[in-house]
């Protein structure tokens, strides 16, 4: 069975037709890139996953999205319970005006934890996952807006990863990012991929190329063609696809 | 920076003016203008203190003995008891002999205690005219009356004034900041664009009203509510103040605490979402505190606001200068004394220094609540960071 499934979703920001026909599937504990010209729909397709888009007025939504089988947009499914299972990472690191564990503990604390006991050693585990633990020991009661900005951000997947997810979606984690930080998420990423699926965003093809096992191409609201990475940037199907992935356009 | 220099040098000399003309009546007589107290030239006792000479005429003191002369009881006399002694034909057709009879009567009885005008007294006069002590700072604090056109001696306790402010200020801030938050809450989080853009333009609207309109409103709609809700003889109470300051502060407080809200970054309430929170608990945990400041600031104006309201007050409240013991009771505000006293007190009496003394009392009320919110909103931005 398929971690994620999306069948035939269309997607309306009021009149605007955002997402044509949209269907793809993703596997457990494999890493999706999503990638495309800018405005192409990516980040509305992400925020389809965990019901983000709820959020914004006037937004409808056709087709079925699945994940572990279930229908996300049933009335049945409880977006806070879809949105602890689905974490999300952002595109400008966002921790809280709170100090180092109150934002890891954050998750925690609204999910109704309260055993300290529980919540000390959920946000160790997390801040060791994301291998920041060396750099935040000593100061986990400082703000965190006293760390630089790839620490910020390797705090907020620490953050995302408290609660316990099994999916992750990052929506161009790295593009605020200096090279370094960069590389040091791009390694995070192999680490969970043994325990999370993962679905990122990105505009950076090397990115795509290195870190991801399958790679989405979006154009204008519709998905061109989903392969295997090595597929995609080596023989892609598709002449707007190899058009793209060699920079004649986008 | 030079017209904000300007601005606090004439707030300056604001102040200090008003607390020149305050401390007037802490140096002047506490009798009026023009009028003496005399007793007879044998009693002992030669300066009273302006309460125990408002407890001889409300005659709770009624022997010499109890303010340090001889067993003796205290008689007393208003120019009008004159006729008790003598008769028309002997005061003369227009009151001629009047100085000579006081003269007399204070000659003849020991136990006097003559409060009359300076026009009546003698060229020999015989009597003593009596010493009054100056009202204290602590006794005008303390007092507990507020009676300054009184005769013999005017009473200046303004505390009731500063209960009843005090009362009515509070009560205000306990409905008004409940309701604000709850309603700016819902304008920047829950309701549609299309709601949001119709309601808040009506409440910056609210603001521009004169008070005196929202005095009416109160009158007329409030105070009869309030009259017959609780079963009171009369409606025009602490509460109706309350309530109407309430009204009036409500928009200074939404709009502050909406566009503060609203201010909040949309990245930092996703983040919260994304992590499984509610909408109640993002807004509990994450927009509050992010607007704590422009709360704060629209809770000191409403305060502000409803600490300085005159007009409003004056119209619902009463004005009894007591005490209040519960808001159900009518109270008589600072603002509303000045107000409705100052065009009646002479200028440059005593009554009208004592206005001025209470200009000072609000000033200095209304300038430790914006130090204490201030300090209080520093120290949490300091916890925040
Ligand atoms: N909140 C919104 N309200 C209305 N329209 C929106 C909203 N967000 C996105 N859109 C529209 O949806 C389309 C897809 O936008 P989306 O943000 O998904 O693109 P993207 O592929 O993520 O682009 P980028 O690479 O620049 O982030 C665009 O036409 C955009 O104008
Ligand atoms: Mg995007």
């Amino acid at each position: 069975m398929h971690k994620i499934e999306t069948k035939n979703v269309n997607f309306f920001y009021g009149e605007n037709h955002a997402l044509h026909d949209i269907s793809l599937a993703m596997k457990a504990n494999t890493i999706t890139a999503l990638i495309g010209p800018s405005g192409c729909g990516k980040s509305t397709y992400l925020r389809l996953l965990n019901r983000m888009n709820d959020l914004i007025d006037g937004t409808r939504l056709e087709g079925e999205i699945l994940i572990d089988g279930e229908n996300i947009y049933d009335k049945n499914t409880n977006a806070y319970d879809l949105r602890k299972n689905v974490g999300m990472v952002f595109q400008k690191p966002n921790p809280f005006p709170k100090s180092i564990f109150e934002n890891v503990a954050y998750g925690l604390k609204v999910n109704g934890i309260t055993d300290k006991a529980v919540i000390e050693e959920r946000v160790h585990t997390s801040i060791q996952q994301v291998a920041l633990w060396d750099e935040v020991k000593d100061k986990l009661k400082k703000s965190a807006f006293e760390l630089s900005g790839g620490q910020q951000q390797r705090l907020c997947i620490a953050r995302a990863l408290a609660v316990q997810p099994s999916v992750l979606l990052m929506d161009e984690p790295t593009s605020a990012l200096d090279p370094i930080s960069t590389s040091k998420i791009e390694e995070l990423l192999f680490e969970l991929k043994n325990k999370y699926t993962i679905v990122i965003v990105t505009h950076n093809m090397q990115q795509a190329a290195r870190a991801s096992d399958n790679t989405a191409f979006f154009y204008m609201g519709r998905l061109i063609e989903m392969d295997k990475t090595k597929t995609i940037f080596t023989k892609p199907n598709q002449k707007q696809t190899e058009d793209y992935i060699t920079g004649r356009f986008g | 920076m030079l017209s904000s220099a300007a601005t606090s040098i004439i707030v300056v000399l604001i102040v200090f003016f008003l607390f020149m003309e305050g401390a007037g009546v802490f140096t002047k007589k506490p009798i009026e203008d023009g009028f003496l107290l005399a007793v007879s030239p044998s009693n002992p006792v030669k300066k009273l203190e302006p309460s125990q000479i408002k407890d001889i005429f409300d005659q709770k003191i009624t022997n010499w003995k109890e303010v340090g002369g001889k067993d003796e009881p205290i008689v007393l006399f208003r120019t009008s008891d004159i006729s008790t002694y003598y008769t028309d034909e002997e005061l003369g057709e227009n009151f001629e002999f009047f100085p000579a009879k006081i003269n007399e009567l204070i000659s003849k009885q020991p136990g006097i205690i003559a409060f009359f005008s300076d026009k009546y007294k003698a060229e020999n006069f015989s009597g003593r005219e009596l010493e009054i002590n100056k009202i204290k700072v602590f006794e005008f604090l303390s007092g507990e009356e507020w009676f300054p056109t009184a005769q013999p001696i005017a009473q200046m306790g303004v505390k009731p004034l500063i209960y009843g402010t005090l009362w009515v200020s509070l009560g205000a801030i306990l409905i008004a900041l409940p309701i604000g938050l709850a309603a700016a809450i819902f304008l920047s989080e829950i309701a549609r664009k299309k709601v949001r853009n119709l309601v808040k333009p009506l409440i910056e609207l609210l603001a521009g009203i004169p008070s005196v309109v929202y005095g009416f409103f109160g009158l007329v709609v409030i105070v009869p509510l309030i009259q017959s809700t609780f079963n009171l003889p009369v409606g025009e109470t602490g509460l109706a103040g309350s309530v109407v300051l309430a009204i009036m502060a409500l928009p200074t407080i939404i709009t502050l605490s909406e566009d503060a809200m609203r201010n909040t970054p949309r990245a930092m309430k996703e983040a919260s979402l994304a992590l499984g929170a509610s909408q109640w608990q993002t807004i509990y945990k994450v927009v509050i505190p992010h607007s704590a400041s422009g709360i704060t600031a629209g809770a000191i104006l409403g305060i502000g606001r409803a600490i300085g309201e005159t007009m409003a007050v004056l119209m619902v409240t009463g004005n009894a200068a007591v005490i209040p013991h519960t808001l159900l009771e009518p109270v008589r505000t600072i603002p509303a004394t000045i107000a409705a006293e100052l065009g009646e007190a002479p200028n440059g009496g005593l009554h009208y220094e004592a206005l001025f003394a209470l200009g000072c009392i609000l000033f200095i009320i209304t300038f430790g609540i914006n130090l204490l919110v201030e300090l209080v909103s520093s120290k949490q931005k300091h916890k925040k960071h």
